[in-house]
């Protein structure tokens, strides 16, 4: 029985890591690649990790099976954010079928300005209204 | 059943490794590779937890730490180098 759950478990986070990979060789350009990969390989990786803890079924085994998935689940997202704007940052090529990009008219490439969303639009913050000194 | 879906799931985690490794080599930009890099790491994590059942060692999973961790330091390192003008155009 136990047997028949690690099987089902290894075969979808195994599926998971096929369709990522694949995600990740057909896919036009980096943040869809990116899109693909965290995702799908983090799962896959989850759902490995559960079947080694059904397989083993022992506690320090669990432990560590939970530690890797905690982990994965942790890191994978630091490390998606860090790549795409670094990607980003230097200039790689978008899709051409990209719908919208609302960073590229809040940056500035030249300055590595960034600004954000409604008080751009704004004029800054006069200088005028010091606090009055009195003495 | 358990042996037979073994030998399933490593089929199907090589054939993930060549579509990744096709990635790494062809990837039009740094950061490309370095995505491909991560998912090879992935799924050679996947790779240790099969090996671990198939072995029954279950000490195994140390070395999934292991590569995990060292993915994600080896991201963080490549996305730092990128970003502080590595090669601007690969």
């Amino acid at each position: 029985m136990i047997e028949v759950l690690v099987s089902i478990l290894l075969l979808m986070g195994a599926a998971f890591m096929v369709l990522a990979s694949v995600g990740v060789l057909r896919l036009p350009d980096l943040p869809t690649r990116m899109h693909a990969t965290t995702k799908a390989s983090a799962l896959g990786a989850m759902l490995t990790m559960a079947g080694v803890a059904f397989h083993f079924g022992d506690s320090t085994v669990v432990a560590r099976a939970v530690a890797i998935v905690v982990f994965i689940f942790l890191t994978a997202p630091i490390a998606a954010h860090v790549i795409g704007r670094a990607g980003y940052f230097t200039g790689v090529k978008l899709w051409e079928g990209t719908v919208k990009d609302e960073l590229r008219e809040r940056y500035d490439v030249r300055l590595n300005r960034l600004e954000s969303g409604p008080e751009a639009d704004e004029q800054p913050a006069s200088p005028e209204h010091k606090s009055s000194n009195p003495d | 059943m358990l042996a037979v879906s073994i030998n399933v799931v490593y089929f199907m985690l090589s054939l993930a490794l060549l579509f990744a490794f096709i990635r790494l080599t062809r990837g039009p930009s740094l950061p490309d590779r370095v995505v491909a890099l991560e998912l090879i790491s992935s799924i050679v994590v996947g790779y240790v937890g099969v090996h671990a059942i198939e072995t029954g060692v279950a000490s195994l999973l140390d070395v999934a730490i292991v590569i995990a961790l060292t993915a994600f330091l080896a991201a963080i390192g490549f996305a730092r180098f990128v970003e502080r003008g590595g090669v601007k155009d690969d």
